[in-house]
């Protein structure tokens, strides 16, 4: 039979019997929620092209289970957040992660959302790290597809090793009344 | 006939008076400056009177200048069009600096509504008459008017930005 080049993903820790395999349920709906991320792009400038390659064809993210792009904050799990983002639309970024229901993830893909970039300016926000909280940070200017697979990837690790327990944590809470978001 | 330069001179000169002067072409472009109290009458002069016909204002923007008397520190720079003749006109008044404000033109170009907006919302130059003065570009909560030159170039109190990374010390290596 000819060697199938398909690449699954590899199932949890567990025990393997006749008929039946038991593993943690942290583990399992980690291993779900993790091939299964629905990104929302919040693209504003190039990055957001980088990011359009990303999803097409030639390096196309639905390999790793980001196959529906949401455009409704209500249905995605993790926000990209590609490009520079302005003083003025701070509160609106703000806004759509608000609508986010948990868990919810962030990337910040590229320069300016991770730190400003370049613009170290009165109109821009130096990193939205100043009014949401990220999970992974993605070097480059902008980045190439690769390096926006490997930050998704690098969010998978985050996802699948997750507790349950986490977003009712007195730290998460604690976190998130950092930045007043109730 | 073309419109000319000197004609233009001459009945603004015969309407106008003292109250506009310094009559120049520079980069091709026929330049004046009027005085702040009649400027709002020149351009309506240049829009109505048929000769002229300047009926199209393609830009309006501000100028701070500092250093200059009080009375000339800011200034208002008004671009003219004559679609018929394809002659354009720049029109300049000077403001005073702890006060800047001139009459609007909204009501003879509806187009210079955003534009004075936005001279307002990056030099503070309050515009008489508009309908609407409101920051159009910057956020709301902002307070100051970030092209006038006294604004700092960079926010001395950020915390985030190590100079050591951005080579803004003397010796990076060392530290």
């Amino acid at each position: 039979m000819e060697k199938n080049k398909v690449n699954m993903v590899a199932a949890p820790e567990g025990h393997v019997g006749e008929g039946f395999f038991a593993t943690k349920l942290d583990q399992v709906v980690g291993l779900a929620r993790a091939n299964s991320l629905w990104p929302l792009p919040f693209a504003t400038s190039c990055c957001g092209i980088e990011f359009m390659a990303t999803m097409a064809s030639h390096y196309d993210l639905a390999r790793f289970g980001s196959e529906r792009v949401s455009f409704s904050p209500r249905q995605a799990d993790m926000l990209l957040v590609m490009g520079t983002i302005s003083k003025k639309m701070a509160p609106i970024l703000r806004q759509v992660y608000e609508q986010m229901s948990e868990p919810r993830w962030v990337i910040a893909v590229g320069a300016c959302a991770s730190s400003g970039g370049i613009f170290d300016t009165y109109s821009v926000l130096q990193g939205i790290d100043k009014v949401i909280p990220v999970d992974v940070y993605v070097p480059g200017c902008p980045p190439r597809p690769e390096q926006i697979v490997d930050g998704v990837m690098q969010l998978q690790e985050l996802v699948k090793s997750e507790s349950q327990r986490r977003r009712h944590s007195a730290e998460y809470k604690e976190l998130l009344a950092s930045y007043n978001i109730e | 006939m073309a419109l000319e330069s000197v004609d233009i001179q001459n009945k603004l000169q015969e309407t106008f008076g003292d109250h506009v002067k310094y009559f120049r072409t520079e980069y091709d472009m026929f330049v004046l400056e009027a005085d702040v109290d009649v400027v709002y009458n020149v351009i309506k002069f240049l829009k109505e009177e048929p000769s002229l016909n300047f009926s199209f204002l393609t830009d309006l923007c501000g100028v701070h200048y500092p250093d200059s008397n009080l009375n000339e520190q800011f200034c208002v720079v008004y671009h003219l069009h004559n679609w018929y003749e394809n002659k354009r006109i720049r029109v300049k008044t000077f403001l005073n600096g702890t006060n800047p404000e001139v009459k609007s033109i909204v009501s003879l170009f509806n187009c210079a509504n955003w534009m004075e907006r936005e001279t307002f919302d990056f030099y503070g130059i309050n515009f008489d008459g508009h309908p609407n003065l409101v920051r159009i570009l910057n956020m709301d909560e902002m307070t100051s008017f970030p092209m006038r030159k006294e604004f700092p170039m960079e926010d001395s109190g950020r915390t985030d930005k190590d100079d050591r990374f951005f080579g803004r010390t003397i010796n990076n290596a060392t530290i």
